[in-house]
C-alpha cells in the first residue's frame, strides 16, 4: 500500500520555513529602507543590527526591564544610524557605487570590530519578547515568538507605508531619494531626510536583532552574518525598492530553502546557503527589480 | 539606390507608439533634416537605425541589404557613426584617444588629420572631459569621422550653441560632406540651421511622419505648422 | 626626442622594479620572505582584478573565490594525481579562467550594485559547496600536501636548488611569486596600452559611445572576466603551494572582500598602484595587531582605514601618484 503524502510534514516545515523567513524580513526591510532612501545598499546592515542588540543586551544585564531596554535601543540605534550617515556617508554621497560600497564595508569591519572590542567573545542570551510556547494546530507545531516575527514585519511595513504616503516627513524622504537636487530647490533639507533614513533603518536592524537573538540558544558577535546573506537574498527577491517585498521575499525564500532542504536529499543542510543565492542570481537575471519592484527604465 | 531606406519603421514602448509606419529614405550624398516637436519620435528613429533598439516592425536597409541581423556594435562596421544628444565622452580619454577609439572597428582617415580637420590641434592630449561644451562637441564628431563612416547621423548637433557657432556649424556640416563624402542625416530643433543646409526635410510629429521635401516646401506645408503651433 | 625620453624613463623604472624584487631577499629575513610572497600573491589577484573592476567597470566581489577554484585545481592535481606543486600553476589559472568566463556571462546582464551582489553571493556559496563534494576536495578537513603527496612539495627538505644555485623553501617561494608578479604585470600592462585597454575603458565609461565605436561589450567583458579569472586562478594556486594545505575556510567571502579593498586601495586603473593595495591588505591587520592585541581591534582598524582611505582618497595610492606624475607625464607626452 502506497504511503499517503504527509501533508502534516509539509506544513509543519512551511511554517518552520515561515519562522526563518520571519527573522530575515525585519533586516531585509532595514536593507530596503536604505537603498530606497538613499540608493545605497548597506553591506554593514548586520553587524549595526548585531551591535544593537549588543546594547539591549547590556541594558538588560545592568537591570534594566525588557522593554525599557527595547524601547531605548530603537532610540540609540536610531541616532546611531543617524550619526553615521552623516560622517560617514555624507562625503560620498556622490561618489561613484564602488565607493559606497567600500565604505559600507569599512563599516562592516568597524561594527564587527567594535563590539568584539568592546564585549568579549563569549555567548550571551536575551529574553524573549514573545512567549514561545509552542502552539498545536491540526498537528502543525508553532510558536507565538515566530507569529510575534512575522506580525512585526508586517506591521513595519505597514507603518513604513502610512510615513511614506500620508506623512509631509515620509513626502520629503521620498523626494530626497528620488531627486535630490529639485528638492533642495523647494526646500527640503535633504542631507536630513538621508539621515533619517539611515536611522529609521538602524532602528529596524535593531528590531530585526533584538528578535532574532532569542532564537537562537545563544548568540556572540557573528550571529547576524548568516541572517544578512539571507536578507539580501530575500530583499532582491521581492524587490530591493519595495518594503512588503523585502518582507514576502524574505517569508518565500524561507519556505522554499526550508522545503529544499528537506525533500531534495542531495541538498541537505550544507547546500542550502547556495541555494538562496542561486536564487539571488536568478531573480537577478531574469526579472532584476523583484517581485514587487519597479522595472528601472533607461532613457537614451 | 538609397543609401539608407526606412520601411513601415514601427517601435512602441508599451502603450506608446513612439516611432509609427515611418517611411523615407536618404540618398547618397544627401543632407537630410529629421524635425518635428519635441517627443515627436526623432532619437527614437536614430536609436533604431543604430539598432540599439530593435522595431516592432518594419525594415531598415543600409546600402542594399537590411540593417536589422546587425549587432548594435556591427553597425559602425558597416560604415554608419553618430553623435549623441547630450555629448557621450570617454570620461578618462583624451581627445587623441577619443579619436583613436573611433577607429576601433573601422579605419578612416588618421588621427593626426582628423584632429586637425577639427580644430582640436594642441588638445590632443587634454581630458576631453575638461574642455568647453562646445569643444566636446567636436571631439565627438572628430571620433565619428575616424571609422570612415558613409553615413553620419547628427544628434542635433547645434544643442547649446550660441548663434555664431550654429552658423559656424552650418558650413563646417556643409563641408564635412563635401570633404569626407558622407551623408548626413541630422535630428535638429534649431529650424535656421536645417533649413539652411538641407536637401530634404522629413517631419515627424508623435511618432508619424506628416511632411517630406525641400526646406522651403515643409516650410509651408499646413500639416507643419500646425504641429508645431497647434491649430488656432 | 621627448618620445625617447619617455621610453627611456620607462624602461628604467622596469629594470629597477626587477632589480628591487631580486634584491629583497638579501635584506629581509626568511620568515620575512614568506610574508613578502604572499604579498606577491595578493598583488597578481588585484592586478587581475583591476583588469577588470578599474578598467572594465564590473564590479566583482567574488575574486577570492576564483582564487578558491585555481587554489583547489592545483591541490587537486597535487594529492590526487601527485603533479609537482609548481607545474600545476597554469592549469591552475586556466581552469579559474574558464569558471571566471562562465560568470560573465550572466554579468553581461548585471552592473554596478547588482553584479556586485551577483558575485557576492559566488563567494559566499563556493566554501558550501566545496564542502559538499568531499570526494574530491577533501571537505570540511581539506587536502594536506604534507599528508597526501608530500613528494611533490617543491622545497619540502628545506632548500630548493635551480640552475646549481641553492636557496632556503622561502626564498624560492618568494620569487616564484615575485617572477610571475612581474612578469603577469607586464603581461597587463601591454594589454592594456593597446587597443583591448582602450576598449575596455570605454566600456567602463560610457557603454553607449562604446557601442557606438564597435566595441563588443559582451565579447570585451566575458574577456575581461576570463582574463582577471586566470590571473586570481594562478594567485590562488600559488597561495595553497606557498600554505601546502587548502581548506574550505582558507579562501572565505572576507577574502574576496579584501582584494576588492586592496583593488580600489592601491587605485583602480592604476597598474603601479596595485603594488601598495598588496601591501596595505597583506600589513594593515599586522601593524594593527601591534596597537591593540584586543580581539576586534585590527577589524576596527582596517574598517576605520578603508573609510578614512575612501573619503579623503577615493582615487587610492594610484591616484595619487597618477596625480603627482602628471604634470611629468603631460610635459613628456605632449607637442607643443
Amino acid at each position: 500500500m502506497p504511503l499517503a503524502f504527509d501533508w502534516t510534514q509539509l506544513a509543519q516545515q512551511t511554517v518552520i520555513g515561515l519562522s526563518s523567513g520571519g527573522t530575515w524580513a525585519l533586516l531585509a526591510l532595514a536593507l530596503v529602507l536604505i537603498y530606497r532612501s538613499t540608493g545605497v545598499v548597506n553591506f554593514a546592515q548586520g553587524e549595526m543590527a548585531m551591535f544593537s542588540t549588543f546594547i539591549a543586551w547590556s541594558l538588560v544585564d545592568h537591570g534594566l526591564s525588557y522593554w525599557t531596554a527595547f524601547a531605548l535601543t530603537i532610540a540609540i540605534s536610531f541616532g546611531g544610524g543617524f550619526a553615521v550617515e552623516r560622517v560617514v556617508i555624507r562625503p560620498v554621497e556622490r561618489a561613484p557605487v564602488l565607493t559606497v560600497v567600500i565604505v559600507t564595508i569599512g563599516l562592516f569591519f568597524v561594527f564587527n570590530g567594535a563590539a568584539r572590542w568592546h564585549w568579549s567573545t563569549e555567548t550571551r542570551t536575551l529574553p524573549n519578547a514573545f512567549s514561545t510556547r509552542p502552539i498545536h494546530v491540526a498537528g502543525v507545531a508553532f510558536s507565538i515568538q515566530d507569529l510575534g516575527n512575522i506580525a512585526v514585519s508586517l506591521g513595519m511595513v505597514l507603518l513604513l507605508w502610512l510615513l511614506f504616503r500620508f506623512t509631509k516627513l515620509g513626502l520629503a524622504l521620498r523626494a530626497a531619494a528620488v531627486n535630490p537636487g529639485e528638492s533642495r530647490l523647494v526646500g527640503i533639507r535633504v542631507s536630513w531626510m538621508l539621515a533619517i533614513g539611515w536611522g529609521l533603518a538602524a532602528a529596524m536592524g535593531g528590531v530585526a536583532g533584538m528578535l532574532a537573538a532569542p532564537a537562537l540558544a545563544s548568540f556572540d558577535q557573528t550571529f547576524m552574518q548568516p541572517v544578512l546573506l539571507y536578507a539580501f537574498a530575500g530583499a532582491v527577491l521581492g524587490g530591493l525598492d519595495s518594503p512588503l517585498g523585502a518582507v514576502v521575499g524574505s517569508l518565500l525564500l524561507g519556505v522554499f530553502i526550508n522545503l529544499i532542504g528537506n525533500y531534495v536529499g542531495w541538498v541537505g543542510n550544507v547546500l542550502k546557503l547556495p541555494v538562496a543565492l542561486a536564487v539571488i542570481l536568478g531573480v537577478l537575471l531574469v526579472r532584476p527589480e523583484g517581485i514587487f519592484g519597479r522595472p528601472r527604465v533607461r532613457k537614451v | 539606390m538609397a543609401l539608407l531606406s526606412l520601411e513601415h519603421l514601427t517601435r512602441r514602448f508599451g502603450g506608446i507608439v513612439a516611432v509609427d509606419s515611418v517611411t523615407f529614405d536618404v540618398a547618397d550624398g544627401e543632407i537630410v533634416g529629421l524635425i518635428g516637436p519635441n517627443g515627436a519620435g526623432k532619437t527614437t528613429v536614430f536609436n533604431l537605425i543604430t539598432r540599439l533598439y530593435s522595431p516592432n516592425d518594419g525594415e531598415i536597409a543600409f546600402d542594399g541589404s537590411s540593417l536589422l541581423r546587425t549587432p548594435p556594435h556591427g553597425v559602425v562596421k558597416r560604415g554608419i557613426a553618430r553623435t549623441f544628444q547630450n555629448v557621450e565622452l570617454f570620461g578618462s580619454m583624451t581627445v587623441l584617444e577619443h579619436v583613436l577609439m573611433g577607429r576601433h572597428a573601422r579605419r578612416g582617415r588618421g588621427a593626426r588629420e582628423l584632429i586637425e580637420y577639427t580644430g582640436l590641434s594642441g588638445l590632443a592630449h587634454r581630458d576631453a572631459r575638461e574642455l568647453p561644451y562646445g569643444v566636446q562637441k567636436r571631439v565627438e564628431l572628430a571620433r565619428a569621422l575616424a571609422s570612415g563612416p558613409r553615413l553620419l547621423l547628427l544628434d542635433e548637433p547645434a544643442g547649446g550653441l550660441n548663434h555664431e557657432e550654429v552658423q559656424e556649424l552650418g558650413s563646417r556640416i556643409r563641408h564635412l560632406r563635401d570633404d569626407f563624402e558622407l551623408t548626413i542625416l541630422l535630428v535638429e530643433h534649431h529650424m535656421g540651421l536645417v533649413m539652411g543646409i538641407a536637401d530634404r526635410v522629413h517631419v515627424l510629429d508623435f511618432g508619424v511622419l506628416i511632411a517630406t521635401g525641400t526646406p522651403a516646401e515643409v516650410q509651408n506645408d499646413q500639416a507643419v505648422i500646425e504641429a508645431y503651433l497647434g491649430t488656432a | 626626442m621627448r618620445r625617447v625620453l619617455g621610453i627611456g624613463a620607462g624602461a628604467l623604472v622596469a629594470v629597477g622594479a626587477v632589480a628591487l624584487v631580486a634584491f629583497i631577499p638579501r635584506l629581509v629575513s626568511d620568515f620575512h620572505s614568506f610574508d613578502l610572497a604572499l604579498v606577491g600573491v595578493y598583488f597578481i589577484a588585484i592586478v587581475g582584478l583591476n583588469l577588470l573592476t578599474g578598467y572594465t567597470g564590473q564590479i566583482s566581489l567574488g575574486h577570492g573565490a576564483l582564487m578558491a577554484i585555481g587554489g583547489y585545481t592545483t591541490a587537486i592535481l597535487v594529492t590526487h594525481e601527485h603533479w609537482r606543486d609548481v607545474w600545476t600553476i597554469p592549469l591552475a589559472g586556466l581552469v579559474a579562467g574558464v569558471v571566471g568566463f562562465v560568470i560573465g556571462l550572466p554579468a553581461l546582464r548585471l552592473s554596478g550594485l547588482y553584479l556586485a551582489l551577483a558575485t557576492f553571493g559566488f563567494a559566499v556559496a563556493l566554501p558550501s559547496l566545496l564542502k559538499k563534494f568531499s570526494g574530491l576536495t577533501g571537505g570540511t578537513d581539506g587536502l594536506s600536501f604534507f599528508e597526501k603527496a608530500p613528494g611533490q612539495v617543491t622545497g619540502i627538505s628545506g632548500t630548493v636548488t635551480i640552475f646549481g644555485h641553492s636557496m632556503t623553501q622561502n626564498h624560492f617561494f618568494y620569487y616564484l611569486t615575485w617572477a610571475i608578479g612581474l612578469v603577469g604585470f607586464a603581461l597587463v600592462w601591454l594589454i592594456l596600452r593597446g587597443r583591448f585597454g582602450r576598449a575596455f575603458r570605454a566600456i567602463r565609461d560610457s557603454e553607449i559611445a562604446a557601442v557606438s565605436t564597435g566595441v563588443n561589450l559582451a565579447r570585451n567583458k566575458t574577456l575581461a572576466f576570463a582574463i582577471s579569472g586566470v590571473y586570481a586562478g594562478v594567485a590562488g594556486s600559488l597561495f595553497v603551494i606557498l600554505r601546502e594545505i587548502v581548506t574550505p575556510l582558507s579562501f572565505s567571502f572576507l577574502l574576496s572582500i579584501t582584494l576588492l579593498v586592496g583593488a580600489v586601495v592601491g587605485g583602480l586603473g592604476s597598474l603601479p598602484g596595485m603594488v601598495l593595495g598588496a601591501l596595505f591588505i597583506k600589513y594593515l591587520p599586522t601593524v594593527s595587531t601591534h596597537l591593540s592585541t584586543r580581539p576586534g581591534a585590527p577589524d576596527f582598524v582596517f574598517g576605520v582605514a578603508i573609510i578614512l582611505i575612501m573619503i579623503l582618497l577615493p582615487t587610492g595610492a594610484g591616484g595619487l601618484i597618477g596625480r603627482a606624475l602628471k604634470p611629468l607625464t603631460t610635459w613628456l607626452y605632449t607637442r607643443p
